[in-house]
């Protein structure tokens, strides 16, 4: 939180600080609607055009017993007058609605911020199941802190008093209690809430009601200096953003949008079949929306049948999809080798999670970039791009389709829990605006074969069972070069196989060569990047560049193949560090493709990167 | 212009590939590969609207051997293969084929739910109760005690009966034929053809090398009349080689008894009509088990639903209906909250 400057604010009791940007991180019980709190505020805070990244971090309990910690749901968002990259190393503001959301994130809080607290839940029973011995209300813990001590659970229920609910009721409407606090303390409006409760509470107009007048005196009580005379509320000037209509936007919902891009600009139709796991599932639920535009989705009885299915679509001419997570992608690596085999456009989302098997579904991780690149038996070279932020995703879903219809081949997108779930706001694209795929079925039988390649892109032709004349059979076993029968042939597998990498190797030359993201294109240090670690690379080097530091940010999307250029630009740096949320995989494969003496940061908490523990790994490296 | 151009009338040679056949001499496999050429034009389909789809296993190479177009896909998956193909063009004839192994060990989940779903394909499970094209190693159906390379004491576990696991998993059309009756088998296939919804035909398939004669106690000629009972929609379950045994309820039970008319004061109305919309009925039928009762043969069960497809493309069209989308995609991503940033 850096200060600039105090203004006074007709009607405010304090004169608002005005910051720079803000973090302010919801934390409560599962049940406490701490993500609807947070999305909440992310509208608000967007419409007041600030630039914001936000991180939901949710447990993958759904209902886990309530005041345990490890029923904690937590959302964070930063919010600025500057453009935001990551959603903030260290809450500002923790507003904790339970002991146990007090314990599992007080440590993150930055020493000397902001914890508004609901005593009314710091009862001798919700202390003991938080894992608290002695009340740290008390006991000294909050010392290095600003503690705001407020009874949110009393004060909810005398707000909605006339409105007589039941006693639970009342008690659920204090999360609006707590964002009308957070209104008034960044000075924001209540409207786009009002609005979004009246809409949500349709046919309960009471609870509807009941939580605007939570929300209301949340919003007085901040308003009518009940807080210490110290806090005055804050100020954040808009951001210098580009013009044009935004929304927010999740990665999943992003990708979903962006995959109907893709097969509307190919002309083709869309199935997207898919298994629910999290935190893969929310991308199905944004497609099965969209039956209007004419997708067809499928849940299917397992992740193996959910890419068979895919491939069969894809085999039939539409352009097939499935999505999944680590370890439904282990079980779908069969049939994607198949799909290699015999050459049929595919798209296969991953949105990762930390490992290995079940691991932490709900925790964000990059370790599947092994098992995307190499995960299946024998040879079998795929094409793997990585999206980079929430509305990344949808470009990258559009050159992912684009990929996989130009060279006939599986494309896997990788994402991550982090950038499914987060949210952005997104400058609205122009779809007309992007250049067509071409995508020609073929329909001509003179000198066809199934295995007959395009001398360009080497890829085979896309023959649709309907389509009179081309009748043909493929499958798994090994294809003959020459008429796409069964073949056993010795030299035949040779030059099959060497097709199938020439061909994907091929697709380097049609992807943009790999740009420096920030910085020069030498220097003493390029921090090399891929997926969601944009954010907190591209802060941390651009701290550090301000001081002087010559460090550069080099971000790749393209995983496999790997940009042309790569090579000899990252040759231009003494140094080469890696970011990423694993053991080490991207700096392994650089290594093994360049030889260069490439070095890895890494970090498999489960968390993203902040933007400090990058900032310390350039200096460390540089020795600064 | 309009103009429909009459079907050129196929015959079966017009459905086989230029491929050679590569089943052991005398295997099973030939014949039902010949019974689908035959019916294949009186579908009165376009070649081109025929897909074949399989899994893996001696019966999963059928489709290199079709003209139409196919597609050998991996190990047990082909109805997930299929239920993609007919979820993305509905206008498809789809035809999978699997085995004992195929369909029902590794691919058991998917034949369940291809069942389920009731997706409008035909699906032929060529039963030898053996895994061949792994060299004999004993199968789910095969019976208790079989030796095999993997059981050289014989196998411990209990078998799978197809057509009740057809029948337990929702199945609408469940089918039993025999490899070698080449004038009942194109019948059974125009009749699962014809059913709209999963078509599900177990096919008992002798493995000449690894399981030869495994179902010789209903098939072998000096048994077939009295082991097997070939039955008809509408008509009386009766069987035998005078056709004077038959099968009614055993009064004072839910089970099947097998009586002879003229005998103990049985008269032909005391025997049961095959109702093939029964699903009681077909459980019993499919039940039955030589030595004590004879095997059905024919459509155990025929009891039509909408497809699977059918209800998806409905929601799809009535979703277009409600939100007809102008604008398209552009439209899309500017609904629900936006705001503008100005200059």
């Amino acid at each position: 939180m850096s200060t600039t400057a105090n203004v006074k604010v007709e009607s405010d009791r304090a004169p608002r600080q005005i910051l720079e940007s803000a973090v302010v991180r919801f934390a409560g019980d599962s049940g406490d609607g701490m993500q609807l709190t947070g999305g909440q505020f992310t509208l608000t805070t967007a419409l007041a055009e600030n630039d914001l990244a936000t991180f939901p971090d949710f447990p993958a309990e759904i209902r886990a017993p309530t005041g345990t910690t490890y029923g904690v749901s937590a959302f964070q968002i930063n919010f600025g007058g500057r453009r935001i990259k990551t959603a903030g190393d260290e809450p500002d503001v923790l507003v904790a609605m339970n002991p146990a959301a007090l314990k599992v994130n007080l440590g993150d809080l930055r020493r000397g911020g902001l914890a508004i607290l609901d005593i009314g839940s710091f009862t001798e029973r919700n202390l003991q199941k938080a894992g608290f011995k002695t009340n740290p209300l008390t006991d000294g813990t909050l010392d290095a802190y600003r503690p705001i001590k407020v009874d949110i659970s009393r004060l909810t229920l005398e707000s909605v008093k006339a409105l007589g609910l039941s006693q639970k009721e009342a008690l659920r409407c204090k999360n609006m209690w707590a964002l009308g606090l957070i209104y008034w303390m960044y000075g924001r409006e209540r409207t786009a809430t009002t609005k979004w409760l009246r809409a949500k509470f349709a046919k309960r107009t009471d609870l509807a009601d009941a939580n605007i007048a939570a929300m209301d005196a949340g919003h007085a009580f901040g308003e009518t200096a009940e807080m210490p005379s110290d806090i005055g509320g804050f100020l954040i000037p808009k951001a210098d953003i580009q013009p044009g209509l935004y929304r927010t936007v999740t990665g999943s919902e992003a990708l979903a949008w962006g995959l109907v891009a893709g097969a509307e600009l190919a002309g083709i139709q869309m199935t997207f079949a898919s298994y629910p796991i999290t935190p893969a599932s929310t991308l199905l639920h944004a497609l099965a929306r969209l039956k209007s535009y004419g997708i067809v989705t499928f849940q299917a009885e397992d992740e193996i049948a959910a890419v068979c299915a895919a491939i069969g679509a894809s085999y039939a001419g539409s352009l097939g999809v499935t999505s999944s997570s680590g370890p439904g992608m282990a079980l779908k690596m069969e049939a994607i080798g198949l799909a290699i085999g015999v050459e049929l456009p595919l798209v296969v989302v991953n949105s990762q999670r930390a490992g290995p098997s079940t691991g932490m579904p709900t925790k964000t991780e990059q370790s599947d970039l092994f098992q995307a690149i190499w995960g299946r038996n024998a040879d079998s070279p795929l094409a793997v791009i990585a999206s980079r932020s929430p509305s990344d995703c949808f470009d990258v879903a559009i050159e992912a389709v684009r990929l996989a219809t130009k060279y006939m081949t599986p494309v896997i997108v990788l994402t991550d829990g982090y950038i499914a779930n987060a949210s952005e706001p997104w400058l609205i694209p122009d779809v007309n605006a992007y250049p067509k795929i071409p995508v020609a079925f073929r329909t001509d039988p003179e000198g066809f074969h199934p295995f007959l390649r395009d001398p360009k892109t080497l890829a085979r032709p896309w023959a649709v069972p309907g389509t009179p004349g081309l009748e043909h059979r493929i499958g798994g076993i090994e294809r003959d070069y020459q008429t796409g029968h069964i073949s056993y042939d010795p030299a035949n597998h040779q030059k099959m196989t060497e097709i199938r990498a020439a061909k994907i190797r091929g697709i380097a030359r049609d992807i943009p060569l790999q740009a420096v993201e920030e910085g020069e294109a030498k220097g003493d240090l390029a921090v090399v990047g891929w997926g969601s670690t944009f954010g907190p690379i591209t802060r941390a080097v651009s701290n550090l560049r301000e001081k002087g530091v010559r460090v550069s940010h080099i971000h790749l999307r393209h995983i496999w193949p790997l940009p042309a250029n790569l090579k000899e630009l990252l040759e231009g740096f003494d140094r080469v560090l890696v970011a990423e949320m694993n053991a080490g995989q991207l700096s392994t494969l650089l290594r093994a493709e360049y030889l260069l003496p490439i070095e890895g940061l890494n970090k498999v908490s489960g968390q993203p990167f902040k933007i400090a523990e990058i900032e310390a790994a350039i200096q460390s490296r540089l020795g600064k | 212009m309009n103009v429909t151009t009459p079907l050129e009338k196929l015959t079966p040679k017009d459905f086989a590939s230029d491929q050679e056949v590569r089943w052991c001499p005398g295997c099973g496999d030939y014949a039902i590969l010949k019974a689908v050429q035959k019916v294949m034009p009186e579908l009165n389909l376009p070649k081109e609207n025929i897909v074949f789809v399989s899994g893996i296993g001696c019966s999963s190479r059928f489709p290199y051997y079709m003209s139409t177009y196919g597609f050998h896909t991996i190990h047990g998956r082909a109805p997930a293969f299929a239920t993609g193909v007919k979820l993305a063009n509905p206008d498809l004839s789809v035809w999978v084929v699997t085995g004992d192994g195929d369909g029902l060990s590794i691919g058991g989940n998917h034949l369940l739910h291809i069942l389920r779903r009731n997706v409008d394909v035909q699906i032929l499970l060529f039963n030898n109760e053996i895994y061949g094209l792994t060299k004999g190693q004993y199968s789910p159906t095969s019976r208790i005690g079989t030796r095999s390379p993997s059981t050289p004491s014989g196998s411990v576990d209990y078998p799978l009966s197809p057509t009740e696991f057809a029948l337990g998993a929702g199945a609408r059309f469940i089918a039993r034929g025999i490899d070698t009756q080449l004038k009942l088998l194109p019948d059974l296939f125009l009749r699962a053809y014809a059913h709209r919804g999963a078509s599900f035909v177990e096919i008992f398939q002798n493995c000449i090398v690894y399981n030869d004669n495994v179902f010789a106690d209903f098939t072998d000629k000096t048994v077939a009349d009295d082991h097997q009972i070939h039955v008809t929609h509408g008509k009386p379950l009766l069987f035998g080689k005078d056709g004077k045994r038959g099968l009614r309820v055993k009064p004072g039970s839910f089970d099947l008894e097998v009586v002879t008319v003229g005998e103990n004061g049985i008269a032909e109305k005391d025997i049961l009509v095959h109702d093939e919309t029964s699903r009681t009925l077909a459980q019993l039928l499919a039940a039955m088990r030589p030595p004590n009762f004879p095997m059905a043969i024919g459509v155990l069960y025929c009891n039509p639903v909408a497809p699977y497809g059918d209800r998806v493309y409905q929601q799809i069209e009535e979703a277009k209906a409600k939100a007809p989308a102008p604008g398209g995609l552009n439209a899309l991503l500017r609904t629900g909250h936006t705001w503008q940033v100005s200059d």
